[in-house]
């Protein structure tokens, strides 16, 4: 089944290679990209992705806000914050936000957790 | 701008570049963690082209006017330098943050050297072997060398070939929140490396993003 996958970074590079992992994993999803993460929010009212995949270090507000603040107006967006800043504290912000931490470099496996994982929890039960 | 730059990076190399920066502190405060064993807080890595004396004063203005920093340089393809740099004011403490509690003054004193060539060179090593490795390249890494002083003392004329003065000044503060500590990772290339870097970040985005852009995606 086709999702919809909103990418937040406030770098160019990072949303082009995330969207090569994400191509190369699910080729039929769909893509929106922002740049930062006022644009995220409104995109997420009009866009209805099914997961956001968002950078945690970014300027003005980081991921982690953000993802408590998509997490608690839709609570049914599957929300990975992406980071190489894996300390033990940042893994356990991002999970407290009921998002899931995936460290970067992204790669397939990663990602394929995390959708998977959000399968399993019943998310898209068909 | 007082000088035209030779090289100018695109705006996906400077993201790459920004990218490669926020890899290699991202590696280097994790290290730091284990040292310290509290959490070490990022700044959003930025990077820019100045010259000498934009960079000596970009350090002035941040801190005290008397800094204490570890310098390490690298060779390879690559040359240039890298720099752990903070308040000379901070010193002891991030020693101290190091080593531990228990030791007395004139212990950390006495210390003092030794732990910050090693904290720099943990630190150091940590950020350049993530950029290199990603680069696909490998650079020597001297060993670390403490130096004090202000601004100028950190970064020296340049080699009397080269006309340009101008220097890739890449910079991410880090903080250790608890110890009310905080300092930054600076690096310096000169020309010549940054033509050869313009060509390794290529091979970069390349690997990294390439089919990444699809008819299908949607940029807002």
């Amino acid at each position: 089944m086709t999702r919809k996958v909103l990418i937040v970074d406030d770098s160019k590079l990072a949303r082009m290679s995330i969207v090569k992992v994400l191509k190369a994993l699910r080729p039929d999803w769909l893509t929106v990209e922002v740049g930062d993460p006022d644009q995220a929010l409104a995109s997420v009212g009009h866009e209805a992705p099914d997961f956001v995949l968002l950078d945690f270090n970014m300027p003005g507000k980081d991921g982690l806000t953000l993802a408590a603040q998509l997490r608690e107006s839709n609570p049914g967006i599957g929300v990975a914050v992406i980071s190489a800043n894996h300390q033990a504290e940042v893994i356990d912000r991002a999970r407290a936000t009921g998002a899931v931490f995936i460290r970067k470099p992204l790669t397939e496996q990663s990602l394929a957790a995390f959708f998977d994982g959000a399968a399993g929890r019943g998310k898209f039960a068909q | 701008m007082t000088a035209e730059a030779s090289v100018e990076l695109s705006e996906l190399e400077r993201d790459a570049l920004t990218e490669l920066a926020n890899l290699g502190v991202s590696n280097a405060a994790l290290s730091l963690r284990e040292m310290v064993r509290e959490e070490v807080l990022l700044s959003v890595p930025k990077v820019s082209l100045v010259t000498r004396e934009e960079a000596v004063t970009a350090l002035g203005e941040k801190d005290a006017p008397r800094l204490v920093g570890v310098r390490q340089d690298f060779e390879g393809e690559i040359n240039g330098r890298a720099l752990l740099i903070f308040p000379e004011a901070k010193s002891l403490e991030l020693v101290r943050a190091v080593v531990g509690g228990e030791l007395s003054l004139e212990d950390i004193i006495e210390l003092e050297q030794e732990a910050l060539a090693e904290t720099g060179n943990v630190l150091l090593n940590a950020c350049l072997a993530t950029i290199a490795n990603n680069l696909g390249r490998s650079v020597r890494i001297s060993l670390p060398e403490v130096i004090y002083g202000e601004g100028a003392d950190f970064f020296p004329p340049p080699h009397a070939s080269h006309h340009s003065d101008r220097v890739l000044f890449t910079y991410i503060n880090f903080a250790v929140r608890q110890r009310n500590l905080q300092g930054y990772i600076a690096m310096l290339l000169d020309m010549p490396s940054l033509v050869i870097l313009k060509q390794l970040l290529g091979s970069f985005i390349e690997r990294v993003a390439s089919g990444g852009a699809t008819p299908s995606s949607d940029v807002v």
